[in-house]
């Protein structure tokens, strides 16, 4: 329900007073409401629920915060506990 | 697709599972609060490729799970009425009322129909001046804003036959009701980034305080969750409670200012029935005075004589929205109740807990698959 998917803004408009703008889902074009993202302009990406933009990515943040999970995949772990597979004896009690 | 794939890596998630394991000592029960989480964490496999000692319990987060059965059966007796439409978003039409549901309403003559936006049920609504259209407003605090706009625009628009039925709950006070619920287990929770997109995380900054439970806000991605909980389980082994925010790249602490100030403008603060937990101090939205011209609860009251609103009497929905029991612990689960026949609400969306678990292929063990 509270699916928000994001999307960048490739068109401004003012429709019935408001400021409205299509985004691009990646070749998916879909009207949206950007009231609450008066920030941004074309080109900004942003996050789209039930037609509005909530949120606009931070696209520095994303990289930064992107670049230190990435860094996690070059570190090595030993003697790691095992992970149990499948359903848990607790789900089932 | 940008801002999506990427956190979507196997290599990542395997590396940050590690890493979870590497530093969790102690069993520790962790809530997700959104049911869009808990879609991703059960279709994901998430929860199955944890160390043992970190249990995922689903939170209340389905707000299609918690619209209370007397709303839903007012919106199946409002489509009943000439001259009306109801809109809704796609879900709410199988959930369960008393008796019947949305579609069955829609097969007897009513004119209901899903739209994407609140937008579009304005456009509806401008469309067809002689008929009340009425848009189910279901949601968290990320959807009120758009519902908010919809009602706004009508009146300042002059679109006199466009009304809210509303059923807007609120996150904050349902995890202080579960924290301070009988025999609760949870010790911290992945709090719901899309809500903080709009709110901010300053709501959670008391409750940390003062339950002593860590709260990280938390993306939709399976990267996102694996980051959220290990951010947990750190926070849990060094013995903090803090908020802290893993969705960097879409929340800030202050949420959505400008959403805010229109939510504000046209909602306030109310009591609120949830289904299957009960009513909740101050815990939902209803429309300001200036707006009740448009509120559809005041438009179109009940009949006298309607029998009160009932339950399934087997399906255990409110102890699986507060997280005490798991789906697969209800005996009517994936037996008398099916995605296609639901008994209780969380079997409906696929954001709820049943259904994620059952579209998972989850069983009981020993039950049929």
């Amino acid at each position: 329900m509270c699916l928000g998917v994001p999307g960048k803004v490739i068109e401004v408009f003012d429709e019935d007073g408001i400021r409205m703008g299509t985004v691009d889902f990646g070749g998916i074009r879909r009207k949206a409401c950007l009231e609450y993202a008066p920030e941004v302009e074309i080109g900004s990406w942003v996050v789209i629920h039930v037609g509005f933009a909530i949120s606009v990515v931070d696209e520095e943040e994303a990289a930064r915060s992107y670049a230190l999970l990435a860094e996690m995949d070059n570190l090595e772990f030993i003697d790691l506990p095992q992970h149990r597979e499948g359903v848990r004896p607790e789900d089932l009690s | 697709m940008k801002y999506l794939d990427e956190y979507r890596d196997d290599r990542i998630a395997r590396s940050l599972v590690d890493q979870i394991a590497a530093e969790v000592t102690r069993p520790w029960t962790l809530m997700e609060v959104c049911g869009g989480q808990t879609h991703t964490l059960i279709r994901q496999g998430i929860d199955q490729v944890l160390p043992a000692e970190v249990e995922l319990v689903h939170g209340p987060g389905c707000p299609v799970c918690v619209t209370p059965v007397a709303l839903i059966d007012r919106a199946i007796h409002i489509a009943g009425l000439p001259d009306t439409i109801v809109c809704s978003f796609g879900d709410m039409l199988r959930v369960p009322g008393s008796e019947e549901n949305l579609f069955m309403a829609r097969a007897a003559g009513g004119d209901v129909r899903v739209v994407y936006s609140p937008l579009d049920a304005l456009t509806i609504a401008r469309d067809n001046p002689g008929k009340t259209v009425v848009f189910f407003a279901v949601g968290f605090e990320t959807t009120a804003p758009a519902n908010a706009m919809a009602v706004r625009q009508a009146h300042l628009l002059g679109v006199e036959n466009f009304a809210l039925l509303v059923a807007h709950v609120l996150v904050p006070p349902a995890i202080a009701a579960i924290l301070v619920s009988p025999g609760n287990r949870v010790q911290g929770f992945l709090a719901p980034g899309h809500v903080c997109a709009i709110q901010g995380w300053r709501e959670y900054e008391p409750i940390a305080r003062d339950f002593g439970v860590p709260l990280v806000v938390t993306g939709f991605e399976p990267l996102d969750l694996l980051e959220g909980i290990l951010m947990l389980v750190r926070q849990l082994e060094s013995g903090r409670h803090e908020v802290e925010n893993q969705y960097v790249r879409a929340v800030v602490r202050d949420g959505n200012e400008a959403a805010l100030r229109v939510v504000d403008e046209v909602f306030e603060t109310a009591d609120r029935a949830w289904r299957g937990i009960g009513v909740i101090e101050r815990s939902g939205l209803k429309l300001r005075e200036p707006y009740a011209h448009h509120d559809a609860e005041l438009l179109f009251p009940m009949p006298p004589g309607q029998r009160p609103a009932s339950e399934s009497e087997i399906c255990i929905a409110g102890e699986v929205l507060r997280g005490r029991a798991k789906p697969h612990d209800c005996p009517a689960f994936g037996t008398q109740c099916t995605p296609e026949r639901p008994l209780g609400a969380p079997m409906v969306s696929a954001e709820g807990a049943c259904a994620a678990y059952f579209l998972a292929g989850r069983r009981r063990e020993g039950a049929p698959a």
